[in-house]
């Protein structure tokens, strides 16, 4: 695109030609029959000519305002007359909250009619001649343009910019370097990443905390067919830090029939057929937990990234990268279950570092 | 001298005063001698831009009221206001405040659905607009730079639409947000570093709706706001474009005056654009958030979208393959990187199109004629190519509503929009020039032959023939106004002189897309004045 | 006549015949479709018969097994318990009409005294949920609706939406919308898992947070639930929001300004 200039204005020939002075319509017919015919004679409306008619414009237009000023009116009363939670049935829109609804309406009435009156007043009183305006290019003549050319030779040759290479350099150097203190200061917009990504709050011997009854959960609680969420022991709802531990730590547990596990470490890792898997999805970190009991794949309800859980959490349809992390459980000497470490791999969506 | 002065003022009704006033100060007289009778011309296509200029109004009306009452703080409360089915659940403060303006606030929620409702159809007319002038051809010289300011209103309109709908910290929006951390990780080298700065740690943190909030009401609206009065100036600047018609020249402007018609028709349908929205907001529910419970990273509901303006970007994401490289200990997450590249480039592809369309065809005359999109084919067959693709990812964002709604396969409609996402716009693009060139022909058949009446006459010897009406003087000029470009020609690459010059790459290139847009079956060459007087004189009737 | 075909070239035509056109196909389709239902719905009462075994040999066994142990049509039913009989046949799911990827919801078959013979069959096989008693399932006032909305998204909206509008699984399957289904079907859903649900036990979620759910639901998305706002428009989020603002709002506008722009009616020249 920047090559305007090297294009050498391939002589123009290939642009059509303009009519020059076409627009006084001047060219005879029998010259050219497609010429230009002029703006047409104006046509009266039945209100420039029927004053009747202009007097029911009038009206209407008047109604209209009038129409405005009582919606207003309707809305100050509604404001004050409406609990706010009083709630209406409205055919056809169901249950509705009175206020919202009277509001709006009131508020979109006194405002159409404002709209509508001044534009059948500017449609059928004010004037509707079409005229015609001369367009001016907005390119200055030559002779502007030296002058001002000319006085900006001259403040550059005042200035000594193109002399005092120096200071030109220098100033130059200045105002390139001076944003940096700004890029500097965003530095502590957030901590420096480090592997806060690769670990979680799961390790050896925490307990699979039931995230419904906030109970541990044993290994016959668990049938086959249910599915289960579980966080791990010692976080709670209302930790600090809770957001940022449950967006990685979240489990999803199912139970499968061991015959039905395709994948050697995926049943290593299971105790009696129970799996518990990252419910973060690793493509963008969706909590991915919509279940089919009899497929045993997971979909994530965002991208439609579908695992299957009995063959390792592999990916078998959508845009995720990498197969579902899966947590190595076991069962503590209470009968609980709980983990035998943090996941091996980090959960989630893949990044760079991640390997 | 003075005297005269000052009797005069004594005389001026107040206004002219106040006019006076402003005009020692201001300089309003002149201002106004060249604007307020300016013309303006007629059509509906044409006050399309004025339904993005008054919904942006009322966001910004609306935005500064709900300011007044939401608290964007991330931090963590037991709700126990109105609304009973939350009472007793920890959420943000962000998320309560938005339960306390659609629930303690009378007319708060009507505010809320009006800002958003507003939002919706303000991003829908921006991009009708923006379609508009790309199919009339109105962004050639000299609206070039109004056309890439426009093109930056739309996409900061998209950004500023997805900081806004994150603010309330849903669990719908939180899970938008989660998306988007997932993207930015996705980015060679830096996306762990961009993450950790943006969220202020690890996700969600607890500063991201802060930092939305000041995104979303300061910077981006900032930043809109003098694009917005720029893209206004330069519209009075260069006076608007017209349709060619009887009179209507490309060194004239044709239409009425801007005070008063124009200023009760622009200013009417403010009204009129506020009214809509606010009967709509009335009547229409727009992201109940109190219904879809605030955000927790291990939560989520199917049909998790984003607002239809950033649909296309969960489409490309949806049903992009999960490519994804590990070497080296790093990995390339192509999966979702390649989507998000795509979907600057997408966008960037109008954007750059008047260019290259300007360059092929080295035409640096200015244009105030608008084009009817059948006399421009490959123009129009792109625009429609590109709206098609755009279509197509739009349709993929929503794969799991169409599937439930139409009884199909989410799997099947994937599959589809990965192929349609290659095939169709190339589709659309060959049929929009095919109909482009039918209706060439057709308006040159007008021309020449006249309309067809539908009556029928039986002549004397026995033979039908259909009478033609011919066409008006205004409409022959009309149907054969518009410019036609013939193709550039590679110079031959040894000169009459014996010279050899070989033509750069760029001239190459330059003759190649010069040929594409304006060369074979690119369009039917309009009638001649020869070829209609001909017709008509020799009784051509048949 | 004259005139029609004066008007047949009139630039409007082609609209005026495509909209005829339209209407007319919309008009065919309502005609000829009502009429397969109906004959539809026939075929299936004809398969009503009577009692216990002997309506299982006839209605499901045929998928199912004789003995309930599962063919490759269908599952075995050996422990699924009267719950899962009852949520089935009750809901009109079983007996299906085909095979497909998921057994729809449709006007059950059985009357509920053959259901109950059925599900007393169907429980003899082996041990299973028990049908639950309305007691279990029944709202007396005492359920936190809130922690039941918590609940609810944690365990079911990711499949059913965040107010129980249903959503898509792969392949064609789906998670049906929660709208008018009673509390009874919604506690058998979650205490068995049919087809392709998971199932939520009374040992990982107890019976009072299934009862939370169902009031949760019930006050969302029951009969006499406020929306507030307005048309929920589906209740299935921004993809309705979006088709809505453009059809209803830019629409409407741009209709709007063909009115504006549009020509006065002149007087007519006589």
């Amino acid at each position: 695109m920047s090559s305007q200039d090297n294009s050498k204005d391939n002589s123009e020939e290939n642009l059509p030609q303009q009519p020059e002075g076409a627009d006084s319509g001047a060219l005879s017919k029998r010259d050219d029959p497609f010429a230009n015919p002029g703006l047409p004679p104006h046509e009266h409306r039945v209100q420039d000519i029927d004053e009747q008619a202009a007097k029911r414009s009038e009206r209407a237009v008047a109604g209209l305002f009038t129409l405005s000023m009582l919606s207003t009116i309707g809305f100050i009363v509604s404001y004050v007359s409406f609990d706010i939670d009083k709630i209406v049935y409205i055919f056809p829109i169901g249950r509705v909250s009175a206020l919202n609804f009277s509001l709006g309406m009131t508020l979109g009435l006194a405002l159409f009619c404002i709209g509508a009156g001044a534009i059948h007043w500017a449609r059928t009183l004010m004037t509707d001649v079409e005229v015609a305006e001369e367009r001016h290019d907005l390119d200055a003549s030559p002779e502007v343009r030296e002058e001002v050319l000319a006085g900006f030779q001259e403040g550059a040759r005042e200035s000594d910019i193109g002399r005092r290479k120096l200071v030109r350099n220098t100033l130059i150097g200045a105002v390139a370097m001076v944003p940096l203190t700004g890029l500097v200061l965003l530095r502590d917009l957030g901590p420096l990443p480090g592997t806060k990504l690769r670990h979680t709050k799961w390790a050896k011997g925490k307990m699979l905390i039931n995230e419904n009854t906030l109970e541990p959960l044993r290994p016959e609680d668990i049938s086959v067919g249910s599915l289960t969420f579980a966080m791990p022991e010692g976080l709670s709802e209302e930790d600090h830090d809770f957001h940022n531990e449950i967006a990685k730590a979240a489990l999803m547990i199912v139970r499968l029939q061991p015959e039905n596990i395709k994948d050697k470490r995926e049943l290593d890792w299971s105790h009696e057929g129970i799996v518990a898997f990252s419910k973060i999805c690793t493509h963008v970190g969706c909590p991915i937990s919509l279940y089919e009991q009899q497929t045993h794949h997971v979909l994530c309800p965002c991208h439609q990234s579908t695992f299957d859980l009995t063959d390792g959490g592999r990916v078998i349809f959508g845009p995720a990268g990498h197969s579902l992390p899966q947590l190595r459980i076991t069962v503590n000497d209470k009968g609980y279950l709980e983990a035998m470490g943090d996941f091996a791999e980090p959960v989630g969506p893949a990044y760079w570092e991640r390997g | 001298m003075s005297t005269a002065t000052d009797t005069r003022r004594k005389k001026a009704p107040a206004g002219e005063r106040v006019a006076d006033w402003a005009d020692s100060r201001l300089g309003v007289y002149s201002l106004a001698k060249a604007n307020l009778r300016k013309i303006f011309p007629d059509h509906w296509s044409f006050m399309i831009g004025e339904i993005c200029l008054y919904s942006f109004i009322i966001i910004i009306l609306t935005g500064v009221y709900l300011t007044m009452f939401f608290n964007p703080s991330m931090g963590e409360i037991v709700y126990h206001g109105d609304y009973v089915p939350m009472q007793g659940i920890r959420m943000s403060e962000a998320y309560a405040s938005t339960l306390d303006i659609s629930f303690e606030v009378r007319g708060g929620l009507l505010i809320r659905q009006i800002h958003h409702w507003a939002a919706l159809i303000f991003i829908g007319a921006m991009f009708v607009h923006m379609m508009r002038v790309f199919f009339t051809g109105a962004y050639r010289k000299p609206r070039e730079m109004n056309w890439v300011f426009g093109f930056l209103l739309l996409v900061l309109g998209l950004f500023t639409g997805l900081t806004g709908y994150s603010l309330p910290d849903d669990l719908l929006s939180g899970t938008g947000v989660r998306f988007t951390q997932g993207a930015i990780l996705s980015a060679p080298v830096i996306g762990t570093y961009l993450s950790m700065f943006l969220f202020g740690g690890e996700f969600p943190g607890h500063d991201f709706v802060g930092r939305f909030y000041s995104i979303h009401i300061l910077l981006l609206p900032g930043i809109m706001l003098g694009l917005v009065v720029a893209h206004l100036i330069m519209v009075f600047l260069h006076k608007h474009t017209h349709w060619p018609g009887p009179g209507k020249t490309n060194t004239n402007v044709v239409g009425t005056p801007f005070l008063p018609v124009y200023m009760g028709k622009a200013g009417g349908f403010f009204f009129l654009v506020f009214g809509v929205i606010a009967a709509i907001a009335a009547v229409a529910t727009i992201n109940p958030v109190w219904a879809i419970g605030p955000y927790r990273p291990d939560q989520v509901s199917t049909g998790a979208q984003p607002d239809w303006y950033l649909g296309f970007a969960e489409g490309l994401i949806r049903v992009m393959p999960g490519w994804e490289i590990n070497a080296w200990g790093h990995t390339l997450v192509l999966g979702v990187f390649i989507p998000l590249l795509i979907f600057p480039l997408l966008l960037v592809s109008i954007a750059a199109y008047p260019f290259v369309e300007s360059w092929a065809t080295g035409d640096k005359r200015h244009h105030h004629l608008l084009v009817r999109p059948r006399n421009a084919p490959v123009r129009t067959g792109f625009g429609v190519a590109w709206c098609v693709s755009y279509l197509t990812m739009l349709v993929a964002g929503g794969n799991d509503i169409w599937a439930t709604h139409f009884h199909l396969s989410i799997n099947a409609i994937t599959w589809f929009s990965r192929v349609a996402f290659f095939v169709a716009p190339v589709l659309a693009f060959i049929v929009t020039k095919r109909i482009c060139l039918g209706l060439q022909r057709r308006d040159k058949d007008k021309v020449l032959h006249g309309r067809e009446s539908g009556i029928i006459k039986r002549l004397p010897h026995g033979e039908f023939i259909e009478v033609h009406e011919p066409l008006s003087s205004d409409e022959l000029h009309t149907l054969t106004a518009h410019d036609q470009y013939k193709p550039l020609e590679l110079e031959p690459e040894v000169d009459e002189n014996g010279v050899v010059r070989k033509p750069s790459r760029s001239e190459k290139l330059r003759v190649k897309l010069s040929k594409g847009l304006y060369g074979e079956d690119t369009q039917i060459p309009k009638p001649t004045p020869e070829e209609y007087k001909e017709i008509t004189s020799g009784h051509g009737h048949h | 006549m004259k005139k029609l075909s004066a008007r047949r070239r009139h630039p409007l035509a082609a609209l005026v015949v495509l909209l005829f056109a339209l209407a007319a196909t919309g008009g065919l389709y309502a005609a000829f479709a009502p009429a397969d239902k109906a004959k539809a719905e026939e075929a299936q009462t004809s398969l009503a018969i009577d009692e216990g075994k002997k309506l299982y040999a006839v209605g499901c066994a045929s998928c199912h097994g004789t003995g309930g142990q599962g063919t490759s049509d269908g599952p075995s039913l050996v422990g699924v318990g009267a719950a899962a009989v009852d949520f089935q046949v009750s809901t009109g799911r079983m007996p299906a009409q085909q095979n497909g990827a998921q057994v729809p919801k449709k006007p059950k078959v059985y009357s509920a005294a053959e259901t109950e013979q059925l599900a007393a069959y169907v429980a003899s096989l082996g041990a299973g949920p028990e049908t639950p008693t309305k007691s279990q399932y029944s709202l007396d006032g005492k359920e936190d609706a809130a922690n039941g909305g918590q609940l609810f998204r944690s365990n079911c909206a990711q499949c059913h939406n965040f107010s129980g509008k249903g959503g898509a699984l792969s392949n064609g399957k789906y998670a049906p919308s929660l709208d008018g289904v009673d509390p009874k079907h919604i506690y058998e859903a979650m205490q068995t898992g049919p087809q392709n649900m998971p199932s939520f036990p009374d040992t990982v979620m107890p019976e009072k947070e299934k009862r939370d759910i169902i009031a949760y639901l019930d006050k969302v998305n029951g009969e006499d639930a406020a929306t507030p706002g307005g048309f929920t428009l589906g209740g299935i989020g921004p993809v309705v929001e979006g088709l809505f603002a453009w059809v209803f709002g830019l629409g409407l506008l741009i209709a709007i300004t063909i009115w504006v722009a549009a020509r006065t009616t002149k007087a007519k020249k006589s």
